[in-house]
Formats: C-alpha cells, structure tokens, sequence
C-alpha cells in the first residue's frame, strides 16, 4: 500500500505488527523497540494517545524513547528538540522531521505499521 | 489686595547646571520666583555628556534635549536664548547682554560653565580647526569630518578620546595627539594608559605621546595642513579638533568684582561674596576645587535650591568625593581617589593587556589599610564596591583580590555590538549568528524567551542571554518586560509563593493534578520544576509520578551522547578507602567501563553504563548515589585540612563528611554544590560554592554563600561566621531551606542570592528578623527525614525491573507475524 506525506516520495506502510500489551507502555513516557532491526520508540501520553516515531533524534541521533513529553510533543533528552508524536514534524524551522509511524491498539494489545524504508 | 510682588530671579547660564537649578527650586517653590534664564546657546537645555553621539550620528539634538522650549514656557519661566551676557552690575542689580537689554534681578544665580582651552599657538583659526563643546561645534565637526582624509585630535583627555570616537565613525583617519606621557592623564596613570593606548590603537585609532604642538600649518589657502611638533616633527592632517582643557567662564563675575581665583569662588551655600549671587557648576571653585563632570554639580544645584528658596536654610555643600565610570570609545574606565601613589602606600595591581575584547588593568593605592585610589581599565565590575569602600574609608579585607574580583567579569559584553559581524557567533551552545538574532528580533521578538524560541539561541547554557537582552536594546530600542520571568515554571503563571499556597489549599499532590488544575499549557520543564516543588511540600505524602522527570531523574544517571549513562557513586567529602577503591574498580572491570574519570567534584564518574546494566552496577558497587545528574545537593569538596595540612585551622574535611552526610538526597530548585576549606589558602574553593566554608585563624568557621565557577563566576557573600561545626552545619540547612522555599526553579543561588540580598538573609537567617529560623530547621530536617537514596528504592522495586514499565529494560525486539495481511 502507499501513502504520500507531505513533501515526501511516496512511502511504504509495513503491515501491522504487534507490539505488546498497553500496560507494558509507562504511562507518559515512551518505550523503545527493536522491530524489523529499526530502533523504534513508541509512546502513550496521560490522555491515553499513542505515537510511535523513529528512535534516533534527526539532530545528533538522541534516544527520542528517554524524552520526555510535552502534550503531543517528544521532547528530545539530548538537546531538546522537540518534534510532534504524530506527524514526526520538528517546532525548529529548517529541522528535518523525524519518520513517524502508525501505532494502533485493540483489546489491549498495541501494534504498529512501519512508514518508509528506515533509510 | 495688592499681592506681593515675586522677586526676581535671574539665572546667567543655560546649561546643565543653570537649568537644573532652575528645575530644583521648582521643585521646592514654583511660585517664589519670577525666572529669567539668559543663556548664549540658541536653544533650550541639552545633555552635553551626550553630544559624541550628535556627532557620530546615533542621536540627535532632540533626542538629548533635557529641557525644550516648551519646557519654559510650561513653567513659567522667561527664557532669553541666543543671547549672550556682557556685565553684571551689583550696584545696579541688573545683567547687560550684548544687544544692550539691562535686565534686572533681587537673585542671581552665575553658571555659565567652562569654556574649551585653546592653546596660544599660530593656527588656531585656520579653515578645519575646532572645539568640542557644543550642539554647533558637533554639526560643524561632522560636516567637516565627513570630507575629510585625516583628523588629529589635539589632548588625549576623556572629551578628546570622545571626539577622536566621533571622528572616526565619519571616515578620516584619526591620530589622538597628547603632550602627557599616555592617555588619560587625569583618571589613569601612565602603566593604565599604556594599556588604554594599545585597546584604543586596535580600534583603529592613532595615539602620539609626549607630543608637545607648537603650531597648526597651512596650505595656501589657510586650510589645515599639518601639526608641527615642539619636536620640530610634523603630523600631516587636513582637520582638527582641540580638545585641551576647559576653562571656567569667571570673567563677567571678576569684572563685577566678585572674587575669582581659578574659578568663581563660593561658600557652602554656594554664595559668592554677595548674599544674593550665587555661582554653581563649572564655572564655581568650592574649598579651592572646580568640578567638571554632572554629578557633582547637581549636587551643588540641590544646595543653592534649598538655601534660596529656604526649603533648607541649613543646607551646604561639604564638596564631592569624585569618582568616575565612563566609557570612552567603548573601554570601561574608572578612577577615584589618587592616581600615584606615594612611597609607603601598598598598590595592588593586576593587568592583563591582550586580554580579548581589550585590555584589562586594574590599580589600588591603599594606605593604612584604607582605599586612598583607584584605576580601572577595561573591566569595571569592581568599581561600584570599590567606591563604597573609598567613600566609607572602611577597613580592607585581607585578601585584596576580593577587592577587584568579587563580581562577575561581564566587561566585554556589550564591548562592540554594533561593529559585530552579521555572522558572529553569539549562542555558541546553538550555534546561532548576530544576523539571525538580529532578524528575529526585527520580526517582533523582543523578549529574550520569544528570541529563544525562534532562534535557540540562549536556550543552552544561557550564558549569552545577556548578549541577546544587549542585542534587543540595540535593535528594538528596550527589552519588554517579561511577566514569565516572575513563573514559578513557565506553564503556570504565578510567582512561587502564590503557587505554594494554591497546591496546598487544593491539597494537589501529584504533578498531572497541578498541571490539569493550574496549567495554560503542558511543557517538560514544568512537570520537572513541580515535581521539586511537590516534593518538598508534601514530603512523604507526594505522589511521584515517573513521567514528570527528566530522564536522569529517572535512571538516576546522567544521559551521554551515544545513549549511555554515568554513575557517579557518593564519596563523602571526596574521602575514599582502599576497598570503596576495589569496589569501584571491580565494577569497573565487571562492566568494561569504558571510561573511568576523576570528576571535578572530587569524586570518581564511570562513564558508559548500559541502561539494563544501572541496576546491577548500583547493587555491586552498594555505595550511594552521588546525584551527579540532576537538581540537587552534589557533593561538599574538602581539603585535607587540620589533619595534614600544616596550615590547617580546623578539621575541614571532617565539617565537610559531615555536610556530605546530613545533605545528601535532598533536591533543590537547582544544583548546589558546597566545599569547606580549612584555611584561607581555600584549597577546596569554597569561595565559589553555593555554600563555601572557610576556617578562619580564631578557630572559626566563615561561611559563604550564592558563589559559582561555572557559566557564571561570582564570589560568595559572607553569611556568618560560626564558633563549631555544628552551628555551621545549622546555618547551612537553614539557608537551604530558605532557598527550597524561595528560589525560582533552575534559579541557582549565584542568582537567588543577590536577588534577595545577603543583608536580609543575614537578617532572616541569622538574627531571625521573621521568627522563622525555627520553623525552617524544622521543615528542612522534616525533609532529609523522608529521602531514600533512589538507587536502592529503584531496584528493591519489582525485583529489579524498576518502577514502571521499561524502566531499566533491555529493548524488546518484535519481529514480524509470520502471516502479515496487507
Ligand atoms: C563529571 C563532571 C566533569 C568532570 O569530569 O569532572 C561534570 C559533568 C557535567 N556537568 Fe558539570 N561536571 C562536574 C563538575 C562541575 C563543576 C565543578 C565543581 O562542582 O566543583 C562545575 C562548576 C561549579 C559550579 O557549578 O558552580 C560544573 C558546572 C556545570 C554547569 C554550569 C552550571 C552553572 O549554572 O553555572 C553545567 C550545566 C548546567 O547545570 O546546566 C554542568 C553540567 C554538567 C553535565 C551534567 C552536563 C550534562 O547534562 O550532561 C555533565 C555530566 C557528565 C556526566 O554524565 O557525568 N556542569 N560542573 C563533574 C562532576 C562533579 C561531581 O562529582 O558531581
Ligand atoms: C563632549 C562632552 C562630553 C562630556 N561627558 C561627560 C561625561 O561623560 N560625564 C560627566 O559627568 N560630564 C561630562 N561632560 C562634562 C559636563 O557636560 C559638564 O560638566 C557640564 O555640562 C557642566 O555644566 P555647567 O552648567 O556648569 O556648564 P555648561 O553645561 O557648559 O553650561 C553653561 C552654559 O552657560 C552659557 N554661558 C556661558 N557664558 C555665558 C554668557 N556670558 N552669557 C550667556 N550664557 C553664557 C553657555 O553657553 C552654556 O550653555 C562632558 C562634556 C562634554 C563637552
Ligand atoms: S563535562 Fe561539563 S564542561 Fe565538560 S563538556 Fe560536559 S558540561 Fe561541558
Ligand atoms: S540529538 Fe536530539 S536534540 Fe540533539
């Protein structure tokens, strides 16, 4: 299947691969994930919204799964970047977004469809 | 009725004093007096301090107007401008002006200021040739700079450096010719001006000393050609600027026969020999000295304003105790007090000429332990303690670096902005430009979190936020007023205590109710700052939630760049034995540490730790968290003290243990790190701790507080001293209460403390001024009674899997389902 993101080649979407169970999420926090050999880090706000973006800060490669949250945003907890968890988009003019993917969750288990090629 | 009638008043002189005399007995009496003021320049009163920017262009006369026309109209007040005084008739009680008008007066009050001393050589009235005095002379300087390919300013002085400034922004190539041995004969002496000179000549500026002018030379068509030296040298130049000196303008009050000597002299009331004449500013001798800078003259204005109105019948003028901080061509430069010294007198003096952003030289002339002088080029952090010190005749601290180091050195700052290139660096944490800054702040940001937003820059370690509040009163003209600056944290908008008191009534005790409750927005720093404050609040009774940390906070480590984390395990006081030495390096060994690190803070890092690994090295080590990583008390670094030492006074690394001990795990609004040193050598740097100690020779114990050595460098202020260390651990505890209890969040106490004074901690902390010393004692050891080291309480939990999901886990690697449906 292909989707077309904004200004972007068109992209792949994996199928959807579970994850875990939701309570295996910290709540307001995130998780990171080893799936498909790409480091994913998955998040779950006190809302109870779920985002899922690459584990590698755009700038100089942060682990975004230690960030911290600000409403829908990962803060990044190297130089705190802050990038929005659901379209991947940094708040720095000029920053490249970081590849966010598609997480849902049904009878409490939470999975996730992969975007792009992780390249 | 018949009303009275009012006297008359008639001010002879419409510059900085006459005007401002005039303003002063308004003030006391706008009815007393029907004012004349006669006054040669064509215009209201100006800022004559500001006249190099008219003649560099960067104001104009408007702008430094003080009193307009207006002004005089508004109050009453009978200007005569334009038209310059010729006699005084004390017999007659009248003023002649040139056009022949008489204009009588009951009062009279002289200033007419000084003139500029041209000296007695042929040329001076060659086509190029001026002085530096007023509105005219600037538009007419300017004008002629303009076209011109080589100025040369005759008097190295302060106005002289100020015209060569101005000179220079208009395009010719300037040289400063000065008959004195340096620059600035007046305020500095000759090894301050030699480091004035070489800051001046990197301006572009070229200085000639010990150059005596004998003429000025013309071509043909008597235009400057040259200066031709009493050397017999010759300095080739198409304009100049005379600027050698000032002379009182006496001569209409010694024709009228008041007495004169090098200036019209007056008493204590600022009266002449005649009860009704009074002379003030530069043009009056007061106990046989004349002043030429404002701030003693309005002094005198205020005397001759009580004494003539009789708001004070009493009050005189006892003189001014001169010292002065100007900025000449962008160099700091201060003086008071003496400038040589004399054979027995004790000079301290530090100088540092290549320093960047120019040179640095500093001089103290003390005598009998007393500030008899001091010079200070470059940086003038020091200057407004030092003048204190002077003016009170105060006994000197011991140790005279304290003397010219006790601030931060922020001398450079502001240096040169405007000539600063576009693509300078400014916020070199961010990597952010002048022109960016510059840009953002020309699209409206004008405050300097909006600037921080938009750019990034000061949003590191903020130590260039200074630069970019610089930069914004350059560019939009002021700062605005930031009301976040008073947040507690910046999501909610109320100051600390209001704050305080709202979580209490509510009873809120986790950071998400504060934040459903209270906040406009939700941001990181909040939650991080709540979660402080929460916790000293509720004590035991706080519910911790997990996502409101930071991630150190979390991991109790701090994040390195490839992921990893430090653990810095607490050695007391930075004192270790042989088998807390094994212990570390067999974990070292155990975990292939990658790196093994003596840190600062006399303690040792392990750099390199794997997240699943934390707990298991914390276990293994079983030694206590250091909280390298986060807001809260660090370590206390002691020297060896007393024990060893053979200066040692007291046991400092015992007071030190003991601090260690008593302190450890209690958070703060920001790090605070300490240090006891057992003699004033200061091994331990305690001068430069948030809570430094120092034992002092009488077996006492001096404690500092609110120093840093690190984005910012301040010297702590003395708190107290205190007899043993209990009472020094007592005071220490208090004082970290009341920064719990009032600081800003990351508001560390190099900024806490001068916010609030050390005069009113002294008085809370110390003489109990509010009655609450007890009541902080109590709450801060009612806090320390509730910490739990939190490397045993995050593994004891969940049998080591930590206290939430993930916590310490390795990551979990998903693979695909074998049947994937697309
Ligand atoms: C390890 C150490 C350097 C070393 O190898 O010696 C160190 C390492 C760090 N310092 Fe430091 N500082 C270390 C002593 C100091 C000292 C010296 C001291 O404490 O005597 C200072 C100057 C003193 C002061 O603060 O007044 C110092 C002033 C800073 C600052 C500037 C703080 C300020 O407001 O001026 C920061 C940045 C901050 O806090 O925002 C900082 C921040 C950091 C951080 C936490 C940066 C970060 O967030 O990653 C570094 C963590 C590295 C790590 O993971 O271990 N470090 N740092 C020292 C640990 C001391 C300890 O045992 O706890
Ligand atoms: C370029 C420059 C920079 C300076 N920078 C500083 C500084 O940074 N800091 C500082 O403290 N000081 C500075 N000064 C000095 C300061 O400006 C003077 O000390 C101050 O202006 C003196 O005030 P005054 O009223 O005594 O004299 P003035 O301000 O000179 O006023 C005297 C007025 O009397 C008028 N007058 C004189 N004779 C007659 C007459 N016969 N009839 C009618 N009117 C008459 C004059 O025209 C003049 O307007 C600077 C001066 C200059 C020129
Ligand atoms: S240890 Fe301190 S000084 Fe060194 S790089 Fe890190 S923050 Fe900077
Ligand atoms: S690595 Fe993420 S902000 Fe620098």
């Amino acid at each position: 299947m292909l989707i077309v993101m904004k200004n972007q080649e068109p992209q792949t979407k994996s199928a959807a691969i579970p994850l875990c169970s939701l309570d295996e999420l910290p709540l307001g926090l995130g998780r990171a994930f080893n799936v498909e050999g790409r480091s994913i880090a998955v998040f779950r706000t006190r809302k109870g919204k779920l985002f899922a973006v690459d584990n590698r800060c755009p700038h100089k490669n942060g682990p975004l799964a230690d960030g911290m949250l600000a409403g829908d945003q990962i803060v990044c907890p190297l130089h705190a970047f802050r990038f929005d968890g659901v379209t991947g988009e940094c708040d720095q003019p000029g920053q490249c977004a970081v590849q966010a993917h598609e997480v849902t969750e049904s009878d409490g288990i939470v999975s996730i469809r992969l975007v792009g090629s992780g390249r | 009725m018949i009303r009275p009638q009012k006297q008359k008043l008639v001010i002879l002189g419409n510059g900085m004093a006459g005007a401002r005399t005039a303003e002063e007995i308004l003030q006391r009496a706008p009815e007393a007096f029907e004012i004349t003021i006669i006054g040669a320049e064509p215009h209201g009163n100006y800022n004559r301090i500001l006249l190099s920017n008219i003649l560099n262009g960067t104001q104009t006369a408007d702008e430094i107007t003080i009193n307009s026309i207006e002004w005089y109209k508004q109050n009453g007040i009978h200007l005569i401008a334009g038209a310059p005084a010729i006699g005084i008739s004390l017999a007659k009680r009248t003023v002649g002006l040139l056009d022949g008008r008489q204009i009588p007066f009951d009062k009279l009050i002289i200033a007419t200021g000084s003139r500029p001393f041209v000296p007695p050589i042929p040329g001076i009235d060659l086509y190029g040739v001026y002085t530096f005095r007023t509105l005219e002379d600037c538009s007419s300087i300017a004008k002629f700079a303009k076209k011109s390919k080589v100025a040369a300013v005759i008097g190295g002085g302060l106005l002289g450096l100020e015209a060569a400034k101005g000179l220079m922004t208009h395009g010719p190539a300037v040289h400063i010719v000065e008959m004195a041995p340096h620059l600035m004969a007046v305020q500095v002496d000759s090894a301050g001006g030699a480091i004035l000179g070489k800051t001046i000549a990197s301006l572009g500026a070229i200085a000639h000393t010990n150059k005596a002018t004998a003429e000025i030379l013309s071509d043909a068509g008597s235009r400057v050609r040259a200066l031709k030296f009493k050397d017999g040298s010759e300095l080739a130049c198409d304009m100049v600027v005379i600027s050698a000196g000032i002379r009182p303008n006496l001569e209409l009050a010694k024709e009228a026969g008041l007495a004169t000597e090098r200036a019209i002299v007056v008493d204590d009331q600022m009266l002449t020999g005649d009860p009704d004449v009074y002379a003030v500013g530069e043009c009056a001798q007061h106990r046989g000295k004349c002043y030429g800078l404002v701030a003693p003259l309005y002094e005198q204005c205020k005397v001759v304003a009580d004494h003539i109105t009789q708001a004070n019948p009493g009050a005189t003028y006892t003189g001014s105790f001169i010292a002065t901080k100007l900025k000449v061509m962008g160099v700091n430069v201060a003086s008071m007090g003496e400038r040589d010294e004399l054979p027995a007198d004790e000079v301290v003096r530090y100088q540092e000429p290549d320093a960047a952003g120019g040179g640095v030289y500093k001089k103290l002339i003390i005598r009998n332990n007393k500030l008899a002088g001091a010079i200070l080029v470059g940086d003038t952090e020091a200057y407004e303690g030092l003048a204190e010190k002077m003016k009170s005749q105060a006994e000197l601290p011991r140790r005279r670096a304290e003397l010219l180091f006790g601030a931060p050195t922020e001398c450079s700052a502001e240096f040169s902005l405007a000539s600063m290139p576009d693509d300078k660096q400014i916020c070199d944490c961010n990597g952010v430009c002048k022109g960016k800054i510059v840009e953002a702040i020309k699209a409206g940001k004008t405050t300097v979190q909006a600037v921080g937003k938009a750019t990034r820059a000061g949003t590191g370690c903020g130590s260039c936020k200074k630069l970019v509040k610089s930069l914004i009163e350059a560019v939009a003209g002021e700062v605005k007023a930031d009301p976040a600056e008073a947040f507690y944290v910046p999501a909610i908008p109320m100051d600390k205590p209001a704050l305080t008191a709202e979580i209490r009534n509510r009873g809120l005790r986790a950071v998400s109710q504060v934040m459903e409750a209270l906040a406009t927005k939700e941001d990181e720093k909040s939650k991080m700052g709540l979660a402080i404050l929460l916790r000293a609040i509720w004590g035991k009774e706080y519910i911790d939630e997990r996502d409101c940390r930071f991630v150190n906070d979390r991991l109790h480590g701090n994040i390195q760049k490839d992921g990893t984390f430090s653990v810095i395990p607490r050695i007391y006081g930075g004192v270790t034995t042989a088998d807390e030495l094994l212990k570390i390096a067999n974990v070292a060994k155990k975990y292939s540490v990658p790196t093994v690190k003596l840190t600062g803070g006399q303690r040792i890092d392990l750099l390199g730790i794997k997240k699943e690994d934390l707990p298991a090295v914390w276990k293994d080590l079983n030694m206590v968290s250091g909280y390298a990583y986060t807001k809260a008390f660090r370590t206390c670094k002691t020297c060896v003290g007393s024990e060893w030492c053979r200066f040692g006074t007291n046991d400092s690394t015992a007071l030190g243990i003991a601090i260690e001990r008593k302190f450890q795990g209690i958070e703060t609004p920001a790090k605070v790190k300490m240090a006891v040193s057992g003699c004033p050598r200061n091994c331990a740097e305690a001068t430069c701790k948030d809570v430094g100690i120092i034992a002092t020779e009488g077996g006492e114990w001096e404690i500092y507080v609110g120093g840093a050595a690190g984005v910012s460098v301040r010297k702590g202020d003395v708190l107290c001293r205190v007899k043993s260390q209990v009472e020094a651990i007592r005071i220490t505890a208090r004082f970290m209460q009341y920064y719990q209890e009032h600081a800003r969040y990351l508001e560390r106490t190099y900024d806490f403390v001068p916010r609030i004074g050390i005069e009113k901690l002294r008085a809370v902390l110390i003489e109990d001024s509010e009655g609450i010393a007890a009541a902080l004692d109590e709450r801060v050891q009612r806090y320390l009674d509730a910490v739990v080291d939190p490397w045993v309480e995050d593994t004891k939990s969940a049998g080591g899997e930590g206290v939430y999901p993930g916590q310490f886990a390795p990551v979990r690697t998903v693979t695909l389902p074998v049947l994937a449906t697309i």
